[in-house]
């Protein structure tokens, strides 16, 4: 066994050498399989993000937040969810998409500008990407609400029971809603887990910004714990995240889980960071990258080969190329679909305006028929 | 040194920067406009040059954002706040409509709250959803706020310098698209000569009249000139005051071309564009040969940006708009 993590608060159960190191409160039990899957999850969203920030740079999505540096918290937590939990997300949350089966695709047609997202919350319970910070918190609340009311809370196991997980980072704690969503989570005891992203950055503003106190201390003001877990530890993420979604589902309520973790790179790909961090901090960082320290543990514990990795490495290529070729074929929706969906019982002035666009755009096509 | 080529988002920097030197009250407040100086950099460089106590970097939250910058006015202070999108307002929408617009009122005019609210808006810049809004209507329905667009380098210069000169609260909208926009400003020149709640005719013409404000006057001057080639002589009016409107210009000039259409990129059904059709059928609907004819975004959600060129007033839309005012 290795070294106590540097911080005594910090829950680690795999330290950024590879190492496993012991906790009272928190361990993982996994297969060598599972430590793989891990390990390839981690990989492929890793190479998603790379693939889109590449799609970005030739043009083809307008922008892409990257989740680079973060990936132990989203796996580790979207891989400790059962069938019933939902997800209440960010912008940034590509790596919990991938756990919970939402093709990558899907979240590209947002940042392309193709559509808003459009997938079915309910088919993945995945809900839809929320760019206005903080508002998610609290519909993550009121589905938790929903789940207690539908007889989803008590002892029934994951199989019978559910939570919803809100996802936010640590400026995000700043808002309104975002603390509304503690005190309502707190005071009904919803199943839900708030798990924030502590990636130090809200765009320029450190963390210091935000709070002067550790994020997860919040959580004892509003009536509930709060635990801070090494954010780029798979393992450690997985372990917190179970233990918080056992305790919504059985019934006693809301978790803070404070995932401390770094955003590695620009805020989005329009943002230019070397304007507010210097790159020490980030190289600092690089030594406790999320991907190696499995990396190193797998091989020197002979638990993955050679072999396995350059699988992996081609698995990873089919996946890149998957993207890119779904990415180039999406194509530009139809101008009239702006006018799909705003109601679910049309209205006669917008099917008007629908009509009348149409013959606006078709007026356009029979000029052009009688030039040419 | 008086005369330059700047763009809008500069002009605006050195109008704030004109504002702060003249008066140490002025403060700005928002998200990132410090060291980073704002999203779009239209403060970089005042923190630098008048500290971290008169730019502050606020925390996330844009409602804290305004209600804090109204206690500071309480206490003399004249903060600017940046909002960082349009769509991002809205937390602060409670702190604006109900506590900025009525203070001084509700105060029986003892409390002043000299704050302006900068809020870059409109679509065209292919950005995701939330930054591409145009809520102006939202505002300049609220009593007691003042509202104004600038559309040039030239304006926003002066205008943000009088809307933090105001001591009414003043909701300045800065066409986000237009931030790269240039022109030559000239800041020994003074001050154009309409108020901050005056429109102004920017191009005369004798057939028809299109009022704008903001993103729109460019594409409506661009409509102006296609016309020009086919004979078609349009008025175009930059109506600056969205609240108060200036409604003795609008008027003035349909009186002369009898003819008006209203162009913006929010919704139509209840937007400016209403307003300003009803008040002109009343105060001259004898002069009108036509309908007053709003171009403006459809009663949708704001689309994904590979079709928001669809779903924004462009030339054509303007041009067809004037035809079937002419064709009346
Ligand atoms: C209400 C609102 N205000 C401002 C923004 C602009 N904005 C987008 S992301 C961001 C920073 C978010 O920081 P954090 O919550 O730490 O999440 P991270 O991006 O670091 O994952 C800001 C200010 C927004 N999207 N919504
Ligand atoms: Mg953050």
């Amino acid at each position: 066994m290795a070294l106590a993590p540097e911080e005594p608060e910090l829950v680690q159960l795999l330290t950024p050498e590879g190492e496993l190191v012991e906790h009272p409160d928190y361990r993982v039990d996994f297969s060598d399989e599972e430590l793989r899957g891990l390990y390839r999850d981690l990989a492929l969203v890793r190479r998603i993000d790379a693939e889109a920030t590449a799609l970005q740079r030739q043009g083809e999505l307008g922008i892409w937040a990257s989740l680079l540096g973060q990936e132990a918290a989203q796996i580790g937590s979207g891989r400790a969810m059962g069938p019933n939990d939902h997800v209440f997300p960010t912008y940034r949350e590509h790596g919990v998409a991938w756990c919970r089966g939402v093709d990558p695709l899907n979240l590209l047609g947002l940042f392309r500008g193709v559509d808003m997202g459009g997938w079915d919350p309910e088919e993945h319970h995945f809900h839809l990407y929320t760019i206005v910070i903080g508002a998610q918190t609290l519909h993550a609340v009121g589905y938790a609400m929903g789940l207690q009311r539908d007889g989803m809370v008590g002892d029934g196991g994951p199989e019978l029971t559910g939570a919803a997980v809100a996802y936010f980072g640590d400026g995000a704690t700043s808002q309104g809603d975002v603390n509304e969503a503690f005190i309502w989570a707190s005071v009904f005891q919803a199943p839900v887990v708030f798990f924030c992203q502590n990636n130090q950055w809200a765009i320029s503003e450190p963390l210091e910004r935000q709070t002067r106190i550790p994020l997860y201390q919040r959580a004892s003001g509003f009536g509930f714990p709060g635990v801070r877990v090494d954010g780029n530890d798979v393992l450690a993420t997985y372990a917190v995240t179970q233990a918080a979604l056992a305790r919504a589902r059985e019934g006693s309520g809301p978790t803070f889980i404070e995932a401390y973790t770094y955003r590695m790179g620009a805020h989005t790909t329009s943002d230019d960071p070397t304007r507010y961090r210097i790159a020490a901090e980030v190289e600092a960082w690089k030594l406790k990258d999320p991907i190696e320290r499995l990396r190193s543990f797998l091989i020197r514990t002979g638990k993955a080969d050679q072999d396995w990795f350059e699988a992996l490495e081609e698995e990873s290529n089919q996946l890149a190329k998957h993207i890119r070729a779904g990415c180039l074929d999406m194509p530009d929706p139809s101008p009239m679909t702006m006018f799909d969906h705003v109601y679910v019982d049309p209205h006669k002035p917008l099917a008007n305006q629908r009509e009348q666009f149409a013959a606006y755009l078709a007026s356009f096509e029979s000029t052009s028929e009688e030039h040419s | 040194m008086s005369g330059q080529t700047t763009t809008l988002a500069k002009a605006i920097t050195m109008g704030l920067r004109a504002a702060m030197e003249r008066d140490s009250k002025v403060v700005l407040m928002g998200e990132d406009i410090g060291k980073l100086g704002g999203v779009f950099r239209v403060t970089d460089g005042l923190q630098k040059d008048f500290g971290e106590d008169r730019v502050i970097d606020t925390p996330l939250s844009e409602s804290g954002i305004l209600g804090t910058a109204i206690g500071m006015a309480l206490r003399g202070y004249r903060p600017v706040c940046e909002i960082q999108f349009d769509g991002f307002v809205f937390p602060a929408f409670d702190q604006i409509v109900c506590q900025l617009a009525k203070m001084h009122a509700r105060s029986k005019g003892h409390s002043r709250l000299p704050i302006v609210v900068r809020i870059p808006f409109g679509g065209g810049i292919g950005a995701v959803e939330h930054h591409s809004e145009s809520p102006e209507a939202y505002f300049a329905h609220t009593a007691g706020l003042r509202v104004v667009a600038c559309s040039n380098p030239v304006d926003a210069y002066w205008m943000i310098q009088q809307a933090v000169a105001s001591d009414d609260p003043v909701i300045f909208f800065e066409p986000k698209r237009r931030y790269w926009e240039k022109a030559e400003l000239d800041t020994s020149a003074g001050p154009p000569a309409e108020a901050l709640d005056q429109a102004r005719v920017v191009r005369e013409g004798a057939d028809i009249t299109v009022a704008a404000y903001g993103p729109m006057v460019k594409v409506c001057m661009d409509a102006a000139s296609a016309a020009a080639e086919d004979g078609t002589s349009i008025e175009v009016l930059d109506l600056r005051s969205l609240s108060p409107l200036d409604m003795d210009t609008v008027v003035a000039s349909v009186r002369r071309t009898h003819r008006l259409v209203v162009v913006h990129e929010a919704p139509v059904t209840l937007g400016m564009g209403a307003e300003i059709a009803a008040q002109v059928t009343e105060s001259c609907f004898h002069h009108l040969e036509a309908p007053v004819l709003r171009v403006g975004g459809f009663d949708t959600p704001y689309p994904p940006s590979r079709i928001e060129e669809e779903y924004l007033p462009d030339l054509d839309r303007v041009l067809d708009a004037v035809d079937r005012s002419l064709a009346y």
